[in-house]
Parts: structure tokens; C-alpha cells; sequence
């Protein structure tokens, strides 16, 4: 509880710079009906480290990313920021966290702006950075119904900017992108890290980043 | 606070935008209710005295429609994820959907409610203790409603899993509820009737929330 007001307050005074922060999983497993999917597992997240889950489907990528979420509560292990253990409020741990599913979790019946004007209701950000990184400045009024499966991607995706979270967790993030779609992201993921976030991805495509650490799951 | 009246905004606007959904809610509120002449007879002594029930039974029936999409909809797409990141609790976010539920059906249905009762002949003089009646009650109704949605979502069957959830619940509200009115067509006060609505409509709002707080934690998780 403690450590989570020191967090807040890192985020209040140095604005962007997202450096200083580990997120740590000791020996987590999970049981998910009666199929253990993780077990005894550990991995710690730095500032500035990008993580690559990768295994074969069903591996549990998709679990240890929700688990780091603090979506999942763990069978047994813990994961700490800094000491703080997230599984005992989702919320409050939520804050910190940015978490891009293999849904776009976008509402059908809004258009590109209102989403996005949903998601910086939380961080209070400025949604046009958001339009303009992922080249979403054209479709800003329409309807997200007809939008293709790409252009939701990025929009999915461009609200990684309106969060002030540090660890930034993504599950097949470049699923149905363009090419010059992928570059723009990697420039995002490297802008992210340059300000001391973190990155855990889960993907079976290469992803555009450069200097990661491998995770084989399963 | 500020992501509790976000929450509530895009619901709200996302349910003028859907607003077929939200009108079926009051055609059917409005159908059941003009079937009980067809069934019974038009004779007014019978129909002013099962008013109140009717109206009742109508409007609960009526405000279970839109239960099932009330957190199934953020379920299905993804974006209950993001709602449980947000900052806000698992308590706060049913408690948005419990005002977002009220204001798309209790209160229209409150509006309607006068209308029917005078085609349901309920005598004049019961119709403001009526309305009076279901404004606790049809927040009791969207509480218990929205904290059983979130309880049974996820699990298979949930569309035919809430309603069994639900009814035997609101049994209270709609014995006091329809009590209050026929206490008052027969020239009785209605007081006490009112006052334990308005005692379980206090209880049920903080509580209500909590328990369907832990149904989405379960959920998601």
C-alpha cells in the first residue's frame, strides 16, 4: 500500500519519465480449471526491458501477461512492484499497467475519437498525439463499426499513449497491421523504453524491437 | 470519481446510439401490460385491483431485458479488462452500471408507469403512491439486477441463469411495491410500505456493488 503511494507520486512529479519501477513474479503458478498452466514461474521486469513471451498456443503467454495484469490472481507465487503485491487490488495496481489483449476492446458504436476520449479519461491526456502516432487522424470521426480489422488494431493500440502506465503488456500486438503500421508502432515501443518503460510481449511473429530478452514458455 | 461519470457517459451515449434496444425495453413493458385486459376482461373493478401487481410484475419483467448485455457486452469485446485497470474498483464500475441501468429503464419506466396504470383502471387516488413506491423499487430492481449480471457473467447459460437469480431476489420489492399502492386504493396509508422500500432500496446500493464487484474480479480473472 505503501509502496504504491511512492509509485503515484513518481507519476505526479516526473511526468513522462517512467524509469525506477521492477515488477517482479517469484515462483508463480496457476491453475486455470484443473489444468495447471503456469508453474513455478519467475521473471523480473526492469526499466527500460522489453520481455518477448513466446511458446507454442496454449503455453500460458496470454495467463502470465494477465497475471502481471493483476487480472489473475496466482495459485501460488506472488508478483510485487517494488514490494506492493498487486493481486490484493486490481485497481490500484491497474494504474500502472497498460495492457493491450488479443481483443481490441474498442466500442463498436463509437468513433475513433470518443474511444479515445474514453481511455484519456482515466490518464486525463490529450487524445491527438494518440490520432497522430498510428496515423488515425482520418478516421477520427468515423464510426468504429467500419473500421477493418487493422485500423482497430491501431486504434487498440494508440491508447498505449493516453496511459502514464510504466509497464506496457501486449498480447499479439501487430496482429492484422501493415507494414508501415509495424514501423510506427516499433517507433512508439522505442519511445516508450527510452522513458524507462517496460514492455512484456507475447507473439509468434517477430516484433519491432530490438535488444529483448527471449522467454520460451512451455 | 472522474472515470465512475466516464464510465456512465459512454454507456449512456453508447445506449441512445443502440436505441432499439433501449425502446424494445419499453414496448415490452407497454405489451405486457395491455395483455392483461385481453386475458381478464375489461371490467374496471378487476383490472383496478390487479393494477398495481400488473404494473409491477411488468415493469421487473421489463427491467431484466437489458440485464444480460450490461456487462456481457465489455465482457465479450474485451474492454471489462480495461474497466478493471482503469483505477476505478470492481465496486465502482457495477455501481456505474447500476446508474447507467436506472436511467436507461427505471426511469423511462417510471414515466410510463402512470400512463398504464390509468389504461389498467387502478383507481386515481393509488397512482401518485404508485409512482412514489417505484422509485426506490426500480432502483432495488437495477442494484439487484446489476449485481447478479455481474455475478453470472462468464458462466455458461447466464441468460437463463440471471432471471432465476433475480426473481426470487426482488420478491420483497414487489410485495411492498405493489402493497404500498393497494394499501392506498383502499384508503389505508401507504407509509410504512414506502418506508421499508426506501430501508432496503439504502441498504442494497452500497451492498449490491460489493457483491457484484467480487462477481467481476471472478470473472475476469
Amino acid at each position: 500500500m505503501q509502496g504504491t503511494y511512492i509509485l503515484e507520486g513518481q507519476i505526479a512529479t516526473a511526468g513522462p519519465d517512467k524509469s525506477g519501477y521492477e515488477v517482479r513474479a517469484e515462483d508463480v503458478s496457476v491453475m486455470r480449471g484443473e489444468r495447471l498452466v503456469l508453474r513455478n514461474l519467475s521473471l523480473t521486469v526492469g526499466s527500460g526491458v522489453a520481455i518477448v513471451l513466446t511458446g507454442p498456443n496454449g503455453s500460458g503467454k496470454t495467463t502470465l501477461l494477465r497475471v502481471l495484469a493483476g487480472l489473475i490472481r496466482p495459485t501460488a507465487g506472488r508478483v510485487s512492484w517494488r514490494g506492493g503485491n498487486p493481486g490484493n487490488d486490481v485497481a490500484e495496481h491497474g494504474e500502472h499497467v497498460a495492457y493491450v489483449g488479443h481483443q481490441d476492446a474498442v466500442k463498436l458504436g463509437l468513433t475513433v475519437t470518443e474511444n479515445l476520449k474514453f481511455a484519456a479519461a482515466v490518464s486525463r491526456r490529450p487524445i491527438e498525439r494518440a490520432l497522430a502516432c498510428l496515423r488515425l487522424e482520418p478516421l477520427a470521426d468515423l464510426p468504429v463499426r467500419r473500421l477493418s480489422a487493422g485500423q482497430r488494431r491501431r486504434l487498440a493500440l494508440s491508447r498505449l499513449l493516453l496511459s502514464n502506465a510504466p509497464l506496457w503488456l501486449l498480447d499479439e500486438p501487430t496482429l492484422a497491421l501493415d507494414a508501415g503500421s509495424i514501423d510506427r508502432f516499433g517507433t512508439m515501443l522505442a519511445e516508450h523504453r527510452r522513458t524507462g518503460g517496460m514492455i512484456v510481449a507475447a507473439t509468434h511473429v517477430p516484433l519491432p524491437l530490438t535488444d529483448t530478452i527471449s522467454f520460451q514458455l512451455g | 470519481m472522474h472515470i465512475f461519470w466516464a464510465v456512465v457517459a459512454r454507456d449512456l451515449r453508447l445506449s441512445v446510439r443502440h436505441g432499439g434496444d433501449t425502446v424494445a425495453t419499453f414496448l415490452f413493458f407497454l405489451v405486457a401490460a395491455s395483455l392483461f385486459p385481453f386475458g381478464i376482461g375489461p371490467e374496471p373493478e378487476t383490472l383496478g385491483r390487479i393494477a398495481p401487481g400488473v404494473v409491477w410484475v411488468c415493469a421487473l419483467l421489463a427491467s431484466l431485458l437489458p440485464l444480460d448485455r450490461l456487462f456481457g457486452a465489455d465482457f465479450d469485446d474485451g474492454s471489462l479488462d480495461h474497466l478493471m485497470l482503469s483505477g476505478l474498483p470492481a465496486a465502482g464500475i457495477v455501481a456505474a452500471k447500476t446508474l447507467v441501468h436506472w436511467i436507461s429503464t427505471g426511469l423511462p419506466m417510471l414515466l410510463m408507469a402512470g400512463p398504464v396504470a390509468i389504461m389498467l383502471r387502478m383507481p386515481e387516488e393509488a397512482i401518485p403512491t404508485l409512482l412514489l413506491a417505484l422509485l426506490p423499487g426500480s432502483l432495488l430492481l437495477s442494484s439487484f439486477g446489476a449485481m447478479c449480471a455481474a455475478v453470472v457473467l462468464g458462466a455458461r447459460r447466464a441468460g437463463v441463469l440471471l432471471p432465476i437469480l433475480v426473481l426470487p431476489l426482488v420478491v420483497p420489492v414487489l410485495i411492498f411495491g405493489a402493497g404500498a399502492a393497494d394499501a392506498a386504493a383502499n384508503g389505508v396509508s401507504p407509509q410504512s410500505h414506502i418506508l421499508l422500500l426506501t430501508a432496503m432500496c439504502l441498504a442494497a446500493l452500497p451492498l449490491c456493488p460489493l457483491a457484484g464487484g467480487a462477481g467481476l474480479r471472478n470473472a475476469v480473472g
